[in-house]
């Protein structure tokens, strides 16, 4: 077994083995132990959605720099992870929403962003044609779609494996020293080395955090999906709306994904998590008052995987604050996917070069940090 | 029926023997008790339709059957809410049930369970299994018992186990021409089950069966050791191929129903959260429980062919010492006018004699259970054997990956038709047991739910919250 790598990636998420793939691609040889198997967790098991639309705004540039990736998927990993682009529109149910949606529009569009574009009642009924006509508009980002999440993990997974990397599936890290420069990890599979150390541990991130003295409020979230049989091809882009919790979309193979923001409930410590009827109920409500097409779908299946949420909606990214060589990446809020292949080419820029262009300080670990007294004048 | 309530002392799911015994018990010890069953009337797989059954002549479907009879009118009689065409479809830790009937879904909290959900039979993937006019022996009875329906055409039974024989016998007695039956059992079975012999030996099977094979093999051809077993057709079955000894055969038919055993129907116990082990005899998942049926999620118990198979008479005192087992937890005052414990633990004990002679004898033998090649394993997906085979050697090291890269095990029956298989496929493969490799992660619906009625749940919900407000 290798117990020296160049990079320790801890969590083998579409995170940790996006960067690994991009270590591996400057070469260097980073090493990914992952507790369970690779897209066990959230990775593998969330909606698939590939977003550019309705970020916040501090993830807009990770997020466009993420979509190119993406549009070239298949040159980077030879698969093409079912990706698919047929837009996804953000539903406004009412006048209101729809002037709060033409505020964003405008602000984006100050800030250089184009990629979101109000529509009309007439142009969302062209998208969606299956949505109440109680809807006024929208706003659509064209080039976003979904893909398949557990295979896009694998697929990074693979192709880092394929260029020198070493994924270890089923090892826990237990501990973490530095000495002489060198992070020494200790697992449940034995000691392992190495300069540098990616913290990608997703909903048990805060835990290595914390035993580099940087706590971090992280919270655990088990965001609760259902599906329908396979029913009639209806409606192409995925559909999100803000205000009632919904996101759906149509597979290719015709069953419906239904999500949105439920949360479950969960245990991190036993890997188990438990659907809450009484929510899912509601999503099954709005689907039922948004599109008449549903009426008579049957629900096969629902399911929750394990997530971080940060209190302010947004993950920790770059360089930990207190140990050197250690870099975060998770707490992605249930919102990481899309930024997998982007972000695992930043990470492999800040560890290689020391620097990325893109701008991350809104994600520094350093913004948790408790605020201290100030020392009294001497 | 009224079914106007949400709460109920106890819920008991399934109306086979198992749970018609246990919703006896703890109605007649006046529990408010709610019987939760899937089919249009009581009885389970072995007594089903025991009321209505349009074949009046007894001795066509034999004594054990219209046994149930009995136990159907105790249950009856007992007070217990029978609720029939019931899919019971998710339930928690907190005992918090979620059912659907009649077009419409509800939640019940109540303050025991006892799962009687029975047996599956095992799959039988063979190549050319998902033909049309193939089919499973189980269901040959079940529209035999229900509506006297028997197959036309050239017909032929394949496989192992009491059932199979069972019921060429019933399907002999409504003057069915049977072709062949193709036994699959292996011979080395015989020799495995030797050591059994004596508590076989005065068991109540051994002169059942003796007599049954008898029936049976004095008007159908029985052939021995039969093995590559294959249906043939084009767009139907045409013919059977399979190898007996040193020969090939080949036998022109129109329907074949395959059996190799009953396994326990772990779904919803699975779904629930209860612990599960593999059973290295019985080949399949039981449920770790005591020896009243408990589980290790407090106030649920599991009775019957779930628990592990041991037929019908042992389902029906498990049932009953489940039902006092939850009379004991909720109102043990009134156990006192209840059956006595330790008798029903000897009936229990009497009615297990016999049972791991049957166990070995009509064991599956490896070939039925580990396809190859392009034979389908997972029906609902279409996912063959080399397909799940090619997905291992990706890495998928276990069921739940292997759904993650196939889609195997995803569609409406929910691994039900694929679970057993997958495991013992990816155990067998990777050389390691298939209580490492485990099975599917089941959750809840463990059956299909339409839309429209969990849309009407939180309809009902928000209508309560607002009466709530005010």
């Amino acid at each position: 077994m290798r117990r020296t790598a160049d990079v320790i990636v801890i969590g083998g998420g579409i995170h940790g083995c996006s960067t690994a793939l991009h270590l591996a691609m400057r070469g260097l040889r980073p090493l990914v132990v992952e507790k369970d198997y690779a897209g066990r967790h959230a990775s593998g098991v969330n909606a698939g959605g590939v977003r550019q639309l309705a970020r916040h705004l501090a993830e807009v540039p990770l997020s466009v720099a993420s979509m190119e990736l993406w549009e070239r998927i298949d040159d980077l990993l030879g698969d093409d992870c079912a990706f698919e682009s047929h837009g996804q529109v953000l539903v406004a149910e009412n006048e209101a929403e729809l002037d709060q949606f033409r505020a964003r529009v405008t602000d984006l569009r100050l800030r250089g962003y184009a990629h979101e574009e109000l529509i009309d009642r007439a142009e969302l009924k062209r998208l969606v044609p299956a949505v109440s006509d109680a809807c006024p508009g929208g706003i659509v980002s064209r080039r976003d779609g979904a893909a398949d999440p557990f295979r896009t993990t694998q697929a990074f997974r693979r192709k880092a494996v394929a260029l020198g990397a070493t994924v270890l599936e089923g090892v826990s890290i237990t501990g973490l020293q530095r000495r002489a420069g060198i992070w020494h990890l200790s697992s449940s599979a034995g000691p392992f080395e190495a300069p540098v150390v990616v913290n990608a541990a997703g909903a048990w991130a805060d835990r290595i955090a914390a035993s580099l003295g940087e706590p971090v409020p992280l919270e655990v979230m088990a965001l609760m999906l259902m599906i329908t049989n396979r029913v009639p091809r209806f409606i192409a882009p995925v559909v999100i709306l803000r205000g009632r919790k919904l996101s759906f979309k149509q597979l290719a193979n015709g069953t419906v994904l239904i999500g949105g923001g439920h949360q479950g409930r969960s245990d991190r410590d036993a890997n188990i998590t438990e659907i809450d009827w009484h929510k899912l109920a509601e999503s099954a409500r709005t689907v039922w008052e948004l599109f008449p097409a549903m009426h008579r779908a049957f629900i096969v299946r629902a399911w929750a995987g394990i997530e971080a949420r940060m209190p302010d909606d947004i993950p920790v990214i770059g360089p930990s604050a207190t140990a050197e060589g250690v870099y975060h990446q998770f707490g992605f809020c249930g919102h990481g996917f899309q930024l997998g292949p982007g972000l695992g080419a930043l990470m492999a820029e800040l560890i290689a070069t020391g620097r990325t262009n893109l701008p991350i300080d809104p994600f520094s670990i350093a913004r948790f940090a408790p605020v201290r007294a100030p020392r009294p004048p001497a | 029926m009224s079914a106007g309530a949400n709460t109920y002392d106890v819920a008991v799911v399934g109306a086979g023997p198992a749970g018609l015994a246990a919703a006896a018990i703890t109605a007649g010890a006046d529990l408010t008790t709610l019987l939760l069953d899937e089919n249009p009337t009581p009885g389970g797989q072995i007594y089903r339709a025991v009321t209505t059954t349009p074949l009046k002549e007894q001795s066509l479907l034999g004594e054990d059957y219209w046994a149930g009879a009995a136990l159907v009118a105790e249950t009856k009689a007992s007070g217990a809410e029978i609720v029939q065409g019931a899919t019971v479809w998710s339930l928690d830790a907190t005992r918090e049930l979620a059912a659907s009937w009649a077009g419409t879904s509800r939640f019940i909290k109540v303050r025991r369970v006892i799962l009687a959900t029975g047996a599956l039979e095992r799959p039988f993937p063979i190549p050319g299994w998902t033909l049309p006019g193939v089919m499973t022996a189980g269901a040959l009875q079940t529209l035999l018992k229900c509506s006297g329906l028997v197959p036309a055409g050239r017909l032929v039974l394949a496989g192992t186990g009491p059932l199979l024989w069972l019921l060429a016998a019933q399907l002999l007695r409504a003057g069915v021409r049977i072709v062949a039956l193709l036994d699959t059992a292996p011979s080395a079975n015989y020799l495995r089950a030797l050591p059994h012999v004596p508590t076989f030996a005065v068991s109540r099977y051994l002169t059942k069966g003796v007599a049954l094979r008898r029936e049976v093999a004095q008007h159908v051809e029985v052939v021995r050791g039969v093995t590559r077993l294959r249906a043939e057709g084009q767009g139907a079955l045409a013919s059977i191929a399979f190898k007996a000894g040193p020969d090939e055969r080949r036998l022109a038919a129109d329907v074949l129903a395959l059996h190799q055993g009953v396994v326990p129907n772990v779904n919803l116990a699975m779904a629930a959260g209860i612990a599960h082990r593999w059973h290295p005899v019985q080949l399949c998942w039981v449920p770790v429980l005591d020896a009243m049926g408990n589980s290790g999620i407090d106030g649920i118990a599991i009775a019957g062919d779930g628990a592990g198979i041991g037929g019908a008479l042992a389902a029906e005192a498990q049932g009953r010492l489940a039902g006092l087992a939850a009379v004991a937890a909720v109102a043990p005052e009134r156990l006192a006018r209840l059956p006595d414990r330790q008798l029903l633990e000897q009936a229990l004990a009497r009615s297990m004699r016999g049972r791991a002679f049957l166990d070995q004898l009509f064991a599956p033998p490896r070939w039925s259970r580990l396809p190859e090649g392009d034979t389908i394993v997972c029906r609902c997906e279409e996912v063959t054997a080399a397909q799940l085979l090619e997905a291992v050697g990706m890495g998928a090291m276990g069921p739940n990956q292997a759904k993650a890269f196939l889609r195997c095990g995803m569609g409406p029956c929910q691994g039900r038709l694929c679970g057993l298989t997958v495991t013992e496929l990816i155990s067998n493969t990777r050389g390691v047991a298939p209580a490492e490799v485990g099975h599917f992660r089941l959750r809840p619906p463990v059956k299909p739910i339409t839309l429209a009625e969990l849309a009407a749940m939180a309809h009902t919900q928000r209508a309560v919250a607002a009466v709530v407000r005010e």
